[in-house]
């Protein structure tokens, strides 16, 4: 039984790999779907082109292939990464692309007479952009931005396929050298649960905390 | 970094045996996930709490946890309580679990959005309640279900690179072995990321004609 309480350890090293890989992805994230969701709604053609190839691309081929392209292929253009990095690399750009759709229709779902009132207030593009529109479609995006959270979370198990020391990888690990199967996956399954309804709470707490005070705007 | 037609073209016959396993996978895991998807539906609608409640919990935990880990639990722990399964009918359950909790989703909204006085007229027309499902509130509620059935499969179909943890040699698994094989990593993971992106290019297609065919809801 005592034997138990070491290999427990290495799962929860694991564990603290899938949280880091988790944190720095939406980070990345968070960046690319605010870049790519307003070159989405840009007026310059180019901008609007980029942000739509890179959405569909990264939307169009699935993260374990990016994961493997990032890992095995760069390599050879001269560019060699770290499995970690090439984890953050490729979660963040695959999750930034399905949340840059959210942040594209938050901002379009925004009424029509608040673009009105910043023109009336004399505001510019972007001062108006940041102050009245962001503000309000902040609101909009939190609730999805939580569920791509969790799929990022989810989506770090495939790391663990390029040798980096996730919760995954240590429960592959626990299995070949104690033949045990049920506690080392029911137990990583556990973590992962655990750690979704953190990030779930963690949203619809934020999301109480920014409509204080928004009341009375919105509908 | 160097492209190597006459290399592609050697390995094109491996990659298109792996092209069909994937795509026998993702039809099989779509049946598998649209059956499993109603009966989770209609068990949370039940009467007895007991039932309405565990799988709500249980769907619940399958959507929070990593297709990968859960794949590994099929394949690894169930052999242990004699249930012995190919790796292909392994990675086709987990599929069909996994992305059937997502569609008990949408088979709930599609429910829901039956009007109320469709089921006060079966009850008023003395129909069983066998009958109301099969004849009156499955036929509406189906039709405008389908585009959104229809975007989890492809997301299903993007997902089955996973299924070459387990052993299965699809698409993803043979271009490994290829790569291995000759150690070049270039053609093999760009082919393999090209077939998926044109892939859900061409569903998107799809999905725009079945939204135009199906999605709406008359009134």
């Amino acid at each position: 039984m005592t034997q138990w309480s070491g290999y427990l350890g290495l799962i929860l090293q694991g564990a603290l790999v899938t949280i880091e890989l988790t944190l720095m992805g939406s980070v990345l994230a968070l960046i690319m779907a605010f870049l790519a969701g307003m070159g989405r709604v840009s007026r310059f053609f180019i901008l609007r082109a980029i942000a739509t190839a890179y959405i569909e691309f990264f939307r169009g081929t699935s993260i374990f292939v990016q994961l493997f392209w990032a890992y095995f292929v760069l390599p050879f253009a001269g560019l060699s990464l770290t499995p970690l990095q090439a984890g953050v690399l490729a979660l963040g750009l695959n999750v930034g692309a399905y949340a840059a759709e959210v942040v594209r229709g938050a901002i379009l779902s925004v009424g029509r007479e608040q673009y009105e009132a910043c023109t009336a207030l004399n505001l510019g593009r972007w001062q108006g952009m940041r102050h009245v529109i962001l503000p309000q479609a902040l609101l909009v995006m939190l609730p999805t931005f939580g569920n791509n959270a969790i799929e990022l979370l989810k989506a770090t198990s495939v790391v663990s396929l390029i040798s980096l020391a996730d919760l995954t990888f240590q429960a592959q690990v626990v299995r070949s050298q104690t033949g045990s199967t049920l506690m080392p996956f029911l137990s990583v399954l556990i973590i992962y649960f655990a750690l979704a309804l953190i990030i779930s709470w963690g949203v619809r707490t934020l999301e109480r905390r920014m409509a204080r005070g928004l009341d009375g705007v919105r509908v | 970094m160097d492209w190597d037609w006459n290399f592609v073209w050697e390995i094109m016959p491996t990659l298109i045996q792996g092209v069909k396993i994937t795509i026998l996978a993702t039809i099989l895991g779509s049946i598998l996930a649209a059956i499993v998807g109603l009966g989770i539906a209609l068990a949370r609608r039940s009467e007895n709490r007991i039932v309405a409640r565990s799988v709500g919990w249980f769907a619940e935990f399958i959507r929070g946890t990593p297709l990968l880990v859960q794949l590994y639990f099929i394949f690894y722990v169930l052999p242990d309580i004699g249930i012995l399964l190919p790796p292909l009918v392994a990675g086709v359950i987990g599929l069909g679990l996994h992305y059937g909790t997502y569609t008990a989703e949408v088979y709930r909204a599609g429910i829901d959005n039956v009007p109320r006085g469709q089921w006060e007229a079966a009850k008023a027309c003395n129909l069983s309640g066998r009958h109301t499902w099969t004849h009156i509130i499955l036929p509406q509620a189906i039709p405008p279900m389908i585009p959104a059935l229809a975007n989890y499969f492809i997301a299903m179909f993007k997902e089955t690179p996973l299924l070459s943890a387990i052993t299965v040699l699809e698409l993803m698994n043979q271009a490994k072995s290829v790569a291995n094989t000759y150690y070049r990593y270039i053609e093999p993971m760009t082919l393999v990321g090209a077939f998926f992106l044109v892939i859900s290019l061409c569903s998107v297609v799809l999905l725009r004609w079945l939204e135009h065919r199906y999605g709406r809801i008359e009134r």
